[in-house]
């Protein structure tokens, strides 16, 4: 489904990417850690193709397609999805008109019929209750004063209502409370299948308690240094990473 | 014959027919304050930024008394705004007052021409208030409408009635065959406890040059309550100059919003002279421009009684080469303790040709007040911008959308539904998206 290749990367002429090699298939759930700054949200925007980062070496395919030279719309179109570790507050526009356009959008982008109001109510109720979210929250302008939680929760909402085939889900479990953490858990393993593939980026074990993933992978100054299972996850949460920070840098000395 | 030259023939020749009366003296003071300071330029202080100069370089047909025009009721149908039909509508043609074309519906409403006003049992309020936005107006071009005053009507809100249709005002010009000078006038009086909602808008009819220098002076009483919308969104190539002037001579409620959405130049004075205690007053505008229209808004907040509000928020879209003014001054008088004064000028660019010019100036002469200030001048979120792509909506509709909300604030203090479904439709328009 997505397979990235020697991925460099730079953003006002700073190197943050320096060769990423990762593959995902359907049906998998990849999840990446790493300290802060190493550069999970670094590959989530340039996946999901925000341009102030510069791809400087290596390539993406999604899907069979080049996904570097995408729009980020035709990219949402073909099924990736970012939830953001900072959702946007757009004052202004509601959070149903935002999602609104948005399937629409993408319905229009596979050729379909944009949803009547009837429809896209019905879609957005059955969401609702499965990610436990209030018709206040979505009627006020998109994440504007809305607490962390409720952000994070719109996000996997969004993520509920748009189905896409790629979700990249940065940080969705930071500053949850205990209950948040199993309501966005169980939207994604709802929204599992064997047709679909989940890149969580997270600190914490806990979320992948729920979400139990195929590989983890820790990122680390720009490079994925180790990949593993689950149990890796296990040991980083016990040892903290600098017993792999450690170890990268007696490699690179060797 | 310039313009100026025929100005003045038109004035001689209309004076030589008054029979005198009270508003002959106020005229011919204004017009030889019109002849001493002539057209703003940009050297006067407040007409920095907006030249209208050259628009006195070609020959308008100027009749005051007689406005020559065959519009129609039919042609109105076109112009008119949603709701009218349960407003009050006061049609103004080429600067005169049209009775036949207007409706009241309000027994509370009373319509009179100035002159006559200024003979009957208003003779004290038109004899008190008339002209008095002379004195925050200072410039030939507002001395020009009121050398012509007699001309203009009276607007009479009697005592204690909620009027619940709202006035309408239009200000018609009709250019189809020849250029248009009109000078509408108006003196609006609001009694104690009366509740009204005013609405302006203007509309060209036709390609000559258009050119509307429109004075509106608004009394407010004791405990009344007005809300006000102006509403511009004429032609490209017409001109005007607009002045509203409200005088709040007791503790009383203005709710003003100025939507100005097109034009070549457009000059808005908005000004508030709280000459009363616990006055209250929140004034609102948005301007969407592209093209090359200018449009320039300068308000003034005279505070002079203690214990006054007053809340200005200003936002601008400014795109293609347009270009934007906004001038914001509050007084704070000496004696206007516990002054509470805010204003905010906020503007996006969507061009590199767009700009604007915005001027805070507050004059605080009391100590204990609150007083604040702010002006931003900046892009469209990109940010915001990402995050909507990143979702599927492509950026022409992502673009639309982060405008349309940029508006959204000013948008919802248009309290009757059906101005502000219209508005929010001209804007929707011009971004070319609907609004789900
Ligand atoms: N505009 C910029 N200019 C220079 N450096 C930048 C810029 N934006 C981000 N960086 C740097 O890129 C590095 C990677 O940032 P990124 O957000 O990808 O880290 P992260 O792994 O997601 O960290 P965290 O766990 O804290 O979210 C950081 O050192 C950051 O300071
Ligand atoms: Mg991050």
């Amino acid at each position: 489904m997505l397979t990235i290749r020697n991925l460099h990367a730079s953003i006002e002429g700073e190197k943050i990417l320096k060769g990423i090699n990762l593959e995902i298939k359907p049906g998998e759930v990849h999840a990446i850690m790493g300290p802060n700054g190493s550069g999970k949200s670094t590959l989530a925007s340039v996946l999901a193709g925000r341009s102030d980062y510069k791809v400087t070496e290596g390539s993406v395919t999604y899907l069979g397609k080049n996904l570097l030279e995408l729009s980020p719309e035709k990219r949402a179109g073909e099924g990736l999805f970012l939830a953001f570790q900072y959702p946007v507050e757009i004052a202004g526009l509601t959070t149903t008109n935002f999602i609104k356009t948005a399937v629409n959008e993408i319905r229009k982008y596979h050729g379909k019929e944009p949803l009547d109001a009837v429809q896209f109510l019905r879609l957005m109720k059955e969401k609702m209750a499965l990610m436990n979210i209030d018709q206040s929250l979505l009627s006020r302008s998109l994440n504007e004063g809305f607490s962390g939680g409720e952000k994070k929760r719109n996000e996997i909402f969004q993520m509920a209502m748009l189905e896409p085939k790629l979700a990249i889900l940065d940080e969705t479990d930071s500053g949850l409370d205990i209950d948040a953490i199993r309501i966005v858990a169980n939207g994604v393993n709802k929204f599992r299948n064997k047709d679909n593939a989940v890149l969580l980026i997270t600190h914490y074990q806990r979320l992948l308690d729920y979400v139990i993933p195929d590989f983890v992978h820790v990122l680390y100054n720009g490079r994925i240094v180790r990949s593993g299972t689950k149990e890796l996850a296990l040991e980083l949460e016990e040892r903290g990473y600098d017993f792999i920070k450690n170890e990268v840098n007696e490699e690179q000395e060797a | 014959m310039n313009t100026i030259e025929n100005i003045t023939e038109r004035f001689q020749q209309l004076q030589s027919t008054n029979p005198g009366g009270l508003l002959k003296q106020l005229e011919q003071d204004a017009f030889n304050d019109f002849s001493k300071m002539g057209i703003p330029t940009a050297k006067h202080e407040e007409w920095k930024y907006t030249r209208i100069g050259s628009l006195f370089n070609q020959e308008y047909l100027f009749t005051p008394d007689r406005p020559k025009s065959s519009f129609s009721g039919k042609e109105l149908d076109a112009v008119r705004l949603p709701g009218y039909e349960q407003a009050n509508e006061l049609v103004f043609v080429n600067g005169m007052y049209s009775s036949s074309l207007s409706t009241i519906r309000s027994a509370e409403l009373v319509v009179l021409s100035l002159e006559h006003a200024s003979e009957n049992e208003y003779r004290d309020i038109v004899l008190t208030h008339l002209g008095n936005s002379s004195k925050y107006v200072k410039d030939g071009i507002h001395a020009l409408n009121t050398a012509f005053v007699h001309g203009g009507i009276f607007v009479h809100v009697k005592n204690s009635k909620v009027t619940e249709h709202p006035v309408y005002i239009y200000y018609i010009t009709d250019a189809r065959s020849v250029n248009i000078l009109s000078q509408p006038r108006n003196l609006v009086h609001i009694s104690e406890h009366a509740q009204v909602q005013l609405v302006e808008t203007y509309a060209t009819i036709g390609a000559a040059e258009s050119f509307t220098n429109q004075v509106m002076e608004i009394i407010v009483e004791k405990n009344a309550s007005v809300e006000y919308y102006k509403i511009q969104n004429d032609a490209d190539h017409t001109n005007q100059v607009s002045t509203t002037h409200f005088r709040q001579v007791g503790k009383s409620y203005i709710h003003a919003v100025t939507i100005s959405l097109n034009g070549r130049i457009v000059r808005n004075n908005l000004n508030i002279a709280m000459e009363a205690e616990r006055c209250e007053a929140h004034l609102y505008g948005l301007y969407f421009l592209n093209g090359y229209s200018h449009i320039d808004n300068h308000t003034v907040v005279d505070n002079i009684k203690p214990n006054c509000l007053s809340n200005e928020l200003y936002k601008g879209i400014i795109d293609d080469s347009a270009t934007a003014v906004f001038n914001g001054k509050i007084f704070v008088q000496p004696n206007a303790q516990k002054t509470n004064a805010y204003q905010s000028n906020k503007n996006i660019l969507l061009s590199d040709m767009a700009s604007v010019n915005t001027k805070p100036q507050l004059e605080i002469f009391a100590d204990d007040v609150k007083c604040s200030h702010g002006c931003t001048v900046g892009r469209l979120d990109e940010e915001g911008l990402f995050y909507l792509r990143s979702r599927g909506i492509n950026e022409k509709i992502a673009r639309s959308l982060l405008v349309h909300a940029f508006a959204v604030d000013i948008l919802e203090h248009i309290k009757p539904e059906v101005l502000r479904n219209y508005v929010d439709q001209l804007i929707s328009e011009r971004l070319e998206f609907d609004i789900a």
